[in-house]
C-alpha cells in the first residue's frame, strides 16, 4: 500500500495501540492433551442455557450430546473428551463478578474416542435449511467472542435476503492470535466453511477482510481461494476496532449499519474465520464443536502460543501448560481491551474464549484516574461517532437518560475512548455500569407491571369467589324456604 | 389605527372563541396526574403507606397531602420518580432502600396455617393447610404484607440473590 494510499484510507476512528501479537503469532500451533477433568458450562452462548440430557456417573463419547438447546436463541453441548459425567453443578464463571453457573464435569479415560458422526455428503447438493439444522445440532456459535449461534444467523440471513458474506479475519485486539493461526494453518477450512455459509444465506459473493498486520495469514488465504473467485481475499487497515462487525462493514463494502439495526439489514452478514472453519468440521465431517485455538500471551507467560485445547479446560492448566515466569498480575479472558478480567485461573474455556492473557505487573498497571480536561481525544478515538466525555459526565451525576439522550445505546464498548484518554478515566466502566442500570431498571419496570395483572387478578379472584359465595348462600336459602314451605304444607294437609 | 385595533380585536374573539370550544371539547375527565402517578407505584396494593391502595396514595399526592417518599417497597428509584413528576424536591436520605427483596419462609417454623397466602396482594405464596407454604420468586414484590401476619415469625424478607444476569459493573469512584 502506497503512502498516500494509506493516509487517505486510514480509517479516522479508532486507535492503534502496540499489538503484542508476536512472538506467540508465530509460535507454531500446540495441542493440548486433554486433562483428566474438563468442566463444560450449560450456557456458552447468546440466549438460553442448554439442558442437560446425561446423567451422574455416565459414560459418554467425544462429541457425544450432553445438554440440549433450550428455546429458540440457544446451543446445546458436547463432550469434548470421552470419559464419565463426574458431576452437574456450578463453577465460576468467565464474568468479571467471580459468580457460579451450572456446568457438567467430565473425567477423561485418555482414549479420545469419537462418537458416531452424522454422515459427511456434498454440502452443496444439502438445503440450506438442513445446513443451519446441522450448525445448530453441532452447537456452532460466534467464535469471534460474540457466541450467537450461527445457525439463527443463517436463518436470519436467509430472510433478509443477504448477498454479501463478510469473513471477519480482523482479529484487532492486540496479544490475540487464534485467527490468525487459523487462517495460517487451516486456510483451506476457512475458505470451505464460507462458501458453506454462503450456500446457507444465498450469498453471491464472500468478503474475507484481514487486517494488513497479518501478511503470512493474508498469503495462505489468498492461496486457498485462488480456486474460488467468490471468496475475495481483502486486506484492511490495522486499527483497532477494525474486527468490530460495524466497523469492518463500513470498511470493506462503504454500507453504514444504522443504529437499532443489524447488519443483515443492509444485506451483509459477518461471520468469524474460525466460526467458518467450525462450520466446515461440523458439516464435513459431521463434527460438533468441542476444541478450539486460543491463544495464552502476556508478560508472565513464558513460552506464549496458540493452544488447541478440549473447551471446558481451566484456564490454569492452559497456563500451567505454557509455563508462568511469574505470578500473573492479572488474568484476562478475551483480548486486552474488551476482555473479561477473571478474579482466579479456575475458570474454564468456553466457546467464545479466544484468548488468556496473563499480565505481569507492569502491563497490569492502572493509572490513577484524574478529572476530564475536556480535551476531546476521547470523541475523536470513538468508533461510533459519539461524545464519551458527554456520557460518562452524565453518568458520574446519576443522570442515566440523559446518557441515552448522548446515544449510550450505540456504544460497543470498545475501549478507545479509555486507551486515549490522558486523564486515564475508566470511560468504558462508567458505560457498562449505566447499561447495567439501565437494563435492571427495565427489568424492575416488567416486573412491577407483572405485579400490577396478579394484584388485578387476584381483586377479580376475589370478587368472583364472593359473588359466587353469596349466589351458592341465596341458593341455599332458597332450597332451605322450599323445604319449609313443602313441610309446612304437609303438616297442613296431614290432619285434615 | 382603527384597522390595527380592530384587526387585534378580531383575532382575540377569533382565538378565544376557538379555546372556548377546545376547553369543552378536549376537556379531560378525572385527574391525569393522578392516574399518571399510579402507573409509577408499584400497584401491588399492599398498603404500607397507609393508604387502601395505590390508587388512592396517588389522589392524596396528587392533592398534596401524602410526601413522594411515601411507599417503602418502591424505595428511592419511585421517590425519585415521583418527586420529579410533582415537580417537588425531596430528601431521599430518609428512605431506607435495602434494594429489591424477596420473601422467604423459614420452613422448619412455617406451621402451615394459611394466613399469610391470604394477605399477599399478588397470590405470590401457595400452600395449603398444615403444608409448609413457599414463595413464587417471581410473583414476589417484597411488600413485606405476609412478615406481619405469620404467627411464628417464619416469614422475613430476604435481598434478591445476585446472579450472573443480574449483576451490574459497579460505578467508578469518583477521581
Amino acid at each position: 500500500m502506497g503512502f498516500f494510499e494509506r493516509i487517505f484510507r486510514e480509517p479516522r476512528w479508532g486507535v492503534h495501540p502496540d499489538n503484542h501479537k508476536r512472538p506467540a503469532a508465530d509460535a507454531p500451533l500446540r495441542v493440548l492433551p486433554p486433562p483428566a477433568r474438563l468442566y463444560l458450562p450449560l450456557h456458552q452462548h447468546v440466549g438460553g442455557a442448554a439442558r442437560p440430557v446425561v446423567l451422574v456417573g455416565q459414560k459418554v463419547l467425544k462429541g457425544q450430546l450432553l445438554a440440549e438447546a433450550q428455546g429458540n436463541i440457544s446451543a446445546p453441548i458436547h463432550a469434548p473428551v470421552s470419559g464419565t459425567v463426574a458431576a452437574i453443578g456450578e463453577v465460576t464463571a468467565p464474568h468479571p463478578s467471580g459468580l457460579g453457573f451450572a456446568a457438567i464435569s467430565i473425567d477423561s479415560d485418555g482414549e479420545g474416542r469419537w462418537i458416531e458422526t452424522e454422515p459427511a455428503l456434498d454440502p452443496f447438493a444439502l438445503a440450506p435449511e438442513e445446513i443451519a439444522r446441522r450448525t445448530a445440532a453441532a452447537g456452532v456459535v460466534g467464535l469471534g467472542g460474540a457466541t450467537f449461534p450461527a445457525a439463527v444467523k443463517f436463518a436470519l440471513g436467509k430472510r433478509l435476503a443477504v448477498s454479501t458474506l463478510i469473513v471477519n479475519g480482523g482479529e484487532c485486539e492486540p496479544y490475540l492470535s487464534s485467527d490468525d493461526r487459523i487462517m495460517r494453518d487451516h486456510a483451506d477450512q476457512v475458505v470451505d466453511g464460507a462458501r458453506i455459509v454462503m450456500h446457507a444465506i444465498g450469498a453471491r459473493e464472500a468478503l474475507v477482510g484481514i487486517e494488513d498486520n497479518k501478511p503470512e495469514a493474508i498469503a495462505a488465504m489468498q492461496k486457498a481461494a485462488a480456486a474460488y473467485p467468490e471468496v475475495k481475499i481483502r486486506p484492511v487497515p490495522a486499527r483497532y476496532p477494525m474486527g468490530s462487525d460495524k466497523q469492518l462493514i463500513q470498511t470493506l463494502t462503504g454500507k453504514e449499519v444504522p443504529a437499532d439495526a443489524r447488519a443483515a439489514e443492509v444485506g451483509v452478514l459477518v461471520h468469524n474465520v474460525s466460526t467458518c472453519a467450525a462450520v466446515h468440521q461440523a458439516i464435513r465431517l459431521g463434527r460438533p464443536l468441542v476444541e478450539r485455538i486460543v491463544t495464552i500471551n502476556g508478560g508472565a507467560v513464558a513460552r506464549p502460543g496458540n493452544i488447541f485445547a478440549p473447551l471446558g479446560t481451566l484456564a490454569d492448566e492452559l497456563l500451567a501448560f505454557c509455563g508462568l515466569k511469574e505470578t500473573p498480575a492479572r488474568l484476562i479472558l478475551g483480548g486486552p481491551m474488551m476482555g473479561t478480567p477473571l478474579l482466579h485461573g479456575k475458570v474454564p474455556l468456553v466457546k467464545g474464549a479466544s484468548g488468556i492473557l496473563a499480565f505481569d505487573a507492569r502491563e497490569a498497571a492502572v493509572p490513577k484516574a484524574g478529572p476530564c480536561i475536556r480535551c476531546g481525544s476521547c470523541t475523536q478515538a470513538c468508533p461510533m461517532g459519539l461524545l464519551p466525555l458527554e456520557m460518562a459526565a452524565r453518568i458520574r451525576a446519576g443522570d442515566l437518560d440523559g446518557a441515552v439522550d448522548f446515544a449510550l445505546s450505540d456504544c460497543i464498548a470498545c475501549g478507545c475512548c479509555a486507551y486515549v484518554c490522558p486523564s486515564h478515566i475508566p470511560l468504558v466502566q462508567y458505560f457498562s455500569h449505566a447499561k447495567g442500570e439501565l437494563a435492571a431498571r427495565e427489568r424492575a419496570r416488567l416486573r412491577t407491571e407483572a405485579a400490577k395483572r396478579l394484584a388485578e387478578a387476584r381483586l377479580a379472584r376475589l370478587a368472583r369467589e364472593s359473588r359466587e359465595k353469596a349466589a351458592a348462600a341465596a341458593r341455599r336459602k332458597a332450597e332451605r324456604d322450599a323445604a319449609k314451605a313443602k313441610a309446612a304444607a304437609r303438616a297442613e294437609g296431614a290432619p285434615a | 389605527m382603527l384597522i390595527a385595533i380592530g384587526s387585534l380585536a378580531l383575532m382575540g374573539l377569533a382565538l378565544g372563541a376557538v379555546l372556548g370550544t377546545a376547553a369543552r371539547y378536549l376537556a379531560v375527565e378525572g385527574n391525569a396526574i393522578e392516574a399518571e402517578l399510579k402507573d409509577m407505584l408499584p400497584g401491588s396494593q399492599c398498603g404500607q403507606c397507609g393508604y387502601v391502595g395505590c390508587a388512592q396514595a396517588a389522589a392524596a399526592l396528587a392533592k398534596g397531602e401524602a410526601a413522594p417518599t411515601l411507599c417503602p417497597p418502591g424505595g428511592k428509584a419511585v421517590a425519585e420518580a415521583l418527586a420529579a413528576k410533582l415537580g417537588v424536591k425531596v430528601d431521599l436520605s430518609a428512605v431506607a432502600d435495602n434494594g429489591p427483596q424477596l420473601a422467604l419462609v423459614a420452613e422448619e417454623i412455617c406451621i402451615g396455617c394459611c394466613r399469610c397466602l391470604k394477605a399477599c396482594p399478588t397470590d405470590a405464596i401457595v400452600g395449603a393447610a398444615k403444608q409448609i407454604h413457599n414463595v413464587i420468586r417471581e410473583a414476589c414484590t417484597g411488600c413485606a404484607a405476609c412478615v406481619d401476619r405469620c404467627p411464628t415469625a417464619a416469614m422475613s424478607l430476604v435481598p434478591v440473590p445476585v446472579s450472573l444476569q443480574h449483576w451490574v459493573w459497579p460505578k467508578p469512584a469518583p477521581a
